[in-house]
């Protein structure tokens, strides 16, 4: 039992503890002290126990007060509005497995609403409620997607709680934005120090937060220790250069395609053919464009493909794999290689000065162009090529872009990924007017939220297509669910007339038209939800 | 009153869900979607019109304004109290200004309410008429209370032999012994009409196996048992307030006789604990003028909710009635005035010192009793080896937290809101150490319940 303190001294305390020694054997065998033995001894050793065990109990005093924790520091956040804490505390109420799954009904995913809310509160700046910080770092424990923006708005003092409670380790060693852990950049003692002896996950953080403010910094700190460095190590090292990536890395990038790691070789000529102007696009501009070439013999002009016959050892060193996988022939594998590293800007010169539009228009011979536009479409992701992209997405509503054509709908997610944002939504739109929703899924997830107006309608139409098709809601979960979160919360009154139960036509399935009107009303009460959620946290906006 | 003054929190109206189930269907239901025709009165009526999965809606009524805390009527078929209609409809109302339009009810809320207000009005006037009407022949009462009395005496001299036997053989014997015989005689005190003998005797039961110095805390709980048993045997000689006593720590039913007293009441804290057959609920109460705590209890069956339910953080203008015996602060609600308000009220605070000397006198009017409500002013949370303790900011003493209050989240709640600088903390504070129920931040901020 945890007792407040010693009991108090008036009376020795070996008579409370001979009392217990002669209770545990019994007085059969232990007289307690200042009682006759005999029959009436256990009823004498009561009673002198009940006194003590009040006289014991009416006597603590309080502990000696440890060692009080550093006081938290400040967080200079304003405090959220009222309401927007009572909605964060509902929000993180709503844990998931509480209740159990099956059908969705007509109420919000509240779960699914905190990264917006979290989000927003992080934009605009506002400071958690204290009491709060234990049930954000549990939900973010469990969901590592949460973890960076719970951090951001849980502010200094989850960092503080989190050194109290082993449960909450992860908020230490992911300090946001590598801030609070991490050495002040202009220290380069502290920086070099950390650099040279601290742990892996440490050095990560700091080589990252280092390269976002300064790349040619964290390229020196990395040439430094590069020699000495684990082959996996390398290979994540080696990964931090992505951000900020440009022509002053080349050289070093260079030194590592002689790499005892194939994988570090690998990863270091991915990002050299990243840099268009690199001495190692050059070489496989050329290797690619002796594949390549404008067949003017025929009707009209088109591109014959020639692939390479061998893999030869400058290959190799400039991050070709040479060893194809199952199923695929040697050659084809090579060639999709090769013209996957090559720049972009060297085919309109190949091939008599054609526009990036152009070219993806020509015919390819001898069913080469599905290789050929493929590696394409992973250059044009891999240099961020605009232009490219455009040219091999093609028009949304045209006949092949729902079907499995040259391009798969995952590489078309990708090509949007290098478009501006309204252009991205302009393009699914139209692909959604065109093709429905059952294929647009992907390229749903790459646009940005909320969804603009015209995305917005044609998602919204596409789902009232859908169910005048009657088919169940549940084949639209997916689209239905992105909907909720991504669809402006101003589309809502635009709904309205979606929420009621319609007329069942004879070819529908049995019941769908209720089941929609819950999957619409549930979009619009998420969509007011949502709007509210804004609204809490914009009206005493700092 | 204005509307904008009675409105809850979502905390507060969380507070009353029945089970955690209840508490996410009861939030998700929380937003203006599904309703319609909400609205809400003057005189604390809360109704409104819930889309379900069928073609009819269920309504759902709520009466804030009762003297027994919220009342709710929802035509769903669920058993839940309330039920998720009704937490969502108190969170709409809690939460959106204007989701819930002030005005008149609709018939079907009026009529209930109106039922409601009608049988209230009856039993008050029945229980003014005369408090022995529903009693029965006096006499039959006192024929009834006597022979229980001599069966309690059987029970209790039976009770005595047996912990004489006990201490006979040695307590290291009751550990290879078990459970078996501990339970057989809390049967036997069941039998003996004696409750509170019964449960005493199945926690000495529970003892040899609770971990280390578990003799020290057998023979603190059979010199208690022993205690009463003696108190109870020589009934008669002692004062009337310790008689009243003994007979409550007997189980002996007792009625809250004491004169009302109207004041406006702090709900303090508010939890259940729960053993296999009961869930009972514990409602601390402080007295913003009279400066007196009261403690109201209420039961339901094993796995729901008691019905009374007070959400911490309010006040309410009410009269309370105390229960009999030296030192108990057992009381039951009687009228209540006005609906429960959020209030800025926060009660008075001492140190961890006066704490601690606060439970030993209540000792003297009550020697059974486990611990006592205090709040603790300016206190910080420390953690102290495995353990944690409040330790007092302005001096070298500190209350460590019992074991059980350790394991809580609201541990992590208390510590949350410290941030390492004082807090004001209302709790238990026994020989077991303290145990935080509710903590209010040194600036302004809400009460933050830590049950």
């Amino acid at each position: 039992m945890n007792r407040p303190s010693a009991p108090v001294d008036s009376s020795p305390p070996s008579t409370w503890e001979e009392l217990v020694t002669a209770a545990l054997l019994g007085t059969d065998r232990r007289t307690p002290p200042g009682c006759a033995p005999g029959r009436e001894a256990p009823v004498a050793l009561l009673d002198a126990a009940a006194v003590e065990t009040v006289r014991r109990r009416a006597g603590l005093r309080p502990a000696r007060a440890a060692q009080r924790p550093q006081p938290a520091p400040e967080d200079p956040r304003p405090a959220l509005p009222p309401a927007a804490a009572h909605r964060l505390a509902m929000l993180l109420a709503d844990r998931p497995g509480a209740a159990g799954g099956g059908r969705r009904g007509t109420s919000p995913d509240l779960m699914e609403l905190l990264p917006q809310w979290l989000a927003t509160a992080n934009q605009r700046g506002f400071a958690p409620p204290p009491q709060s910080l234990p049930a954000l770092l549990d939900a973010a424990r469990g969901r590592t997607d949460l973890r960076p923006a719970v951090l951001t708005f849980a502010g200094p003092r989850a960092v503080w709680l989190a050194r109290l409670n082993p449960d909450w380790r992860f908020a230490l060693r992911a300090a946001p934005g590598g801030g609070a852990a991490l050495p002040h950049l202009k220290d380069s003692a502290r920086i070099q120090q950390l650099w040279q002896e601290g742990l892996f996950a440490e050095r990560v953080a700091l080589l990252s937060a280092v390269r976002t403010r300064e790349p040619a910094a964290a390229r020196e700190l990395l040439t430094t220790t590069w020699a000495t460095e684990r082959a996996e190590d390398r290979l994540m090292f080696l990964d931090s250069l992505r951000t900020g990536l440009g022509p002053r890395d080349e050289s070093f990038l260079e030194q590592a395609l002689a790499d005892r790691s194939r994988n570090v070789r690998a990863t270091a000529a991915e990002l050299l053919s990243a840099l268009p102007g690199s001495a190692l696009a050059a070489r496989m501009a050329v290797r690619a464009g002796a594949c390549v070439a404008l067949d003017r013999t025929r009707e009209t002009p088109a591109i014959s493909v020639e692939a390479p016959h061998e893999c030869d050892t400058g290959m190799e060193r400039d991050g070709v794999v040479a060893k194809a996988p199952a199923g695929r022939g040697e050659r084809s594998w090579w060639f999709g290689q090769l013209v996957e590293a090559a720049p972009l800007s060297t085919w309109p010169g190949r091939l008599g000065g054609r526009t990036p539009q152009e070219i993806v228009a020509l015919p390819v011979a001898d069913d080469w162009q599905g290789e050929l536009h493929a590696a394409w479409c992973r250059a044009a992701v891999r240099q961020r090529d605009g232009e490219w992209a455009r040219a091999l997405l093609g028009s949304p509503s045209a006949p092949e872009a729902g079907g499995p054509g040259a391009v798969s709908l995952a590489e078309r997610a990708k090509l949007l990924g290098t478009l501006g944002s309204a252009e991205r939504a302009e393009w699914v739109a139209g692909f959604i007017a065109t093709h429905g929703l059952s294929e647009a899924f992907q390229l749903l997830g790459v646009c940005a939220v909320p969804w603009g107006a015209p995305l917005g309608r044609a998602v919204v139409d596409a789902l009232n297509i859908a169910r005048d098709a009657g088919s169940y809601p549940w084949s639209f979960s997916g689209v239905m669910g992105l909907a909720e979160r991504c669809l402006d919360p101003a589309e809502a009154s635009r709904l309205d007339g979606l929420q009621a139960v319609p007329d069942e036509s004879e070819d529908a399935s049995p019941g769908a038209g209720g089941y929609w009107a819950e999957a619409f009303q549930r979009l619009v009460t998420t969509l007011r939800l949502r709007a509210a959620m804004t609204e809490e946290l914009g009206t005493q906006a700092p | 009153m204005t509307q904008q003054g009675v409105r809850w929190t979502a905390d507060q109206v969380l507070a009353l869900a029945p089970d955690s189930a209840s508490r996410k269907a009861g939030s998700k239901l929380g937003a203006a979607g599904p309703w319609s025709e909400a609205g809400s009165s003057d005189e604390g009526t809360v109704w409104g019109l819930c889309k379900g999965s069928g073609s009819k809606p269920y309504q759902t009524v709520i009466d804030i304004a009762d003297a027994a805390g919220p009342a709710y009527k929802c035509s769903c078929p669920s058993r839940k109290f309330p039920c998720k209609h009704a937490l969502g409809l108190l969170l709409l109302w809690a939460g959106e200004e204007g989701a819930v339009s002030p005005g008149q009810p609709p018939d079907w809320a009026e009529q209930w309410i109106k039922g409601r207000r009608q049988r209230a009005e009856d039993k008050r006037a029945a229980g003014a008429s005369g408090s022995s009407s529903g009693s029965g022949d006096p006499e039959a009462a006192r024929r009834r209370a006597e022979r229980r009395a001599v069966r309690v005496t059987a029970g209790a001299t039976e009770l005595e032999q047996r912990l004489a036997d006990l201490l006979r053989g040695g307590l290291a014997g009751a550990e290879q012994a078990g459970y078996g015989p501990w339970e057989e005689t809390a049967a036997r005190m069941v039998d003996a009409q004696a409750p509170g003998l019964a449960a005493r005797v199945r926690e000495l039961g529970a003892i040899p196996a609770s971990g280390p110095g578990w003799p020290v805390r057998l023979l603190e709980e059979c010199a208690l048992v022993h205690l009463l048993d003696q108190g109870w045997l020589r009934r008669e000689r002692l004062p009337d307030a310790l008689a009243d006593t003994v007979r409550s720590r007997i189980g002996l039913p007792s009625s809250a006789d004491g004169p009302p007293v109207r004041d406006r009441w702090l709900v303090l804290a508010q939890y259940d604990t729960a053993d296999t057959k009961l869930t009972t609920r514990r409602i601390w109460l402080h007295g913003a003028d009279s400066g007196r705590t009261a403690l109201l209890l209420s039961y339901g069956a094993a796995g729901r909710a008691p019905e009374l339910a007070l959400p911490v953080g309010l006040t309410l203008e009410a009269e309370v009635s105390a229960y009999p015996g030296a030192g108990q602060l057992r009381a039951t609600l009687g009228e209540q005035f006005a609906p429960p308000t959020p209030t800025a009220i926060r009660p008075p605070g001492v140190t961890t010192a006066e704490a601690s000397a606060r439970y030993g006198e209540a000792l003297r009017e009550d020697p059974w009793l486990d611990s006592v409500p205090v709040t603790l002013d300016r206190v910080v949370p420390a953690p102290d080896g495995d353990s944690w303790q409040l330790a007092d900011a302005d001096a070298d003493t500190a209350l460590p937290l019992t074991p059980a209050a350790r394991g809580r989240p609201g541990l992590w709640r208390l510590v949350a809101l410290s941030g390492g600088a004082p807090v004001k903390v209302f709790g238990e504070c026994g020989h077991r150490g303290f145990t935080p129920l509710t903590a209010w931040p040194e600036g302004a901020g809400e009460a933050v319940q830590l049950y």
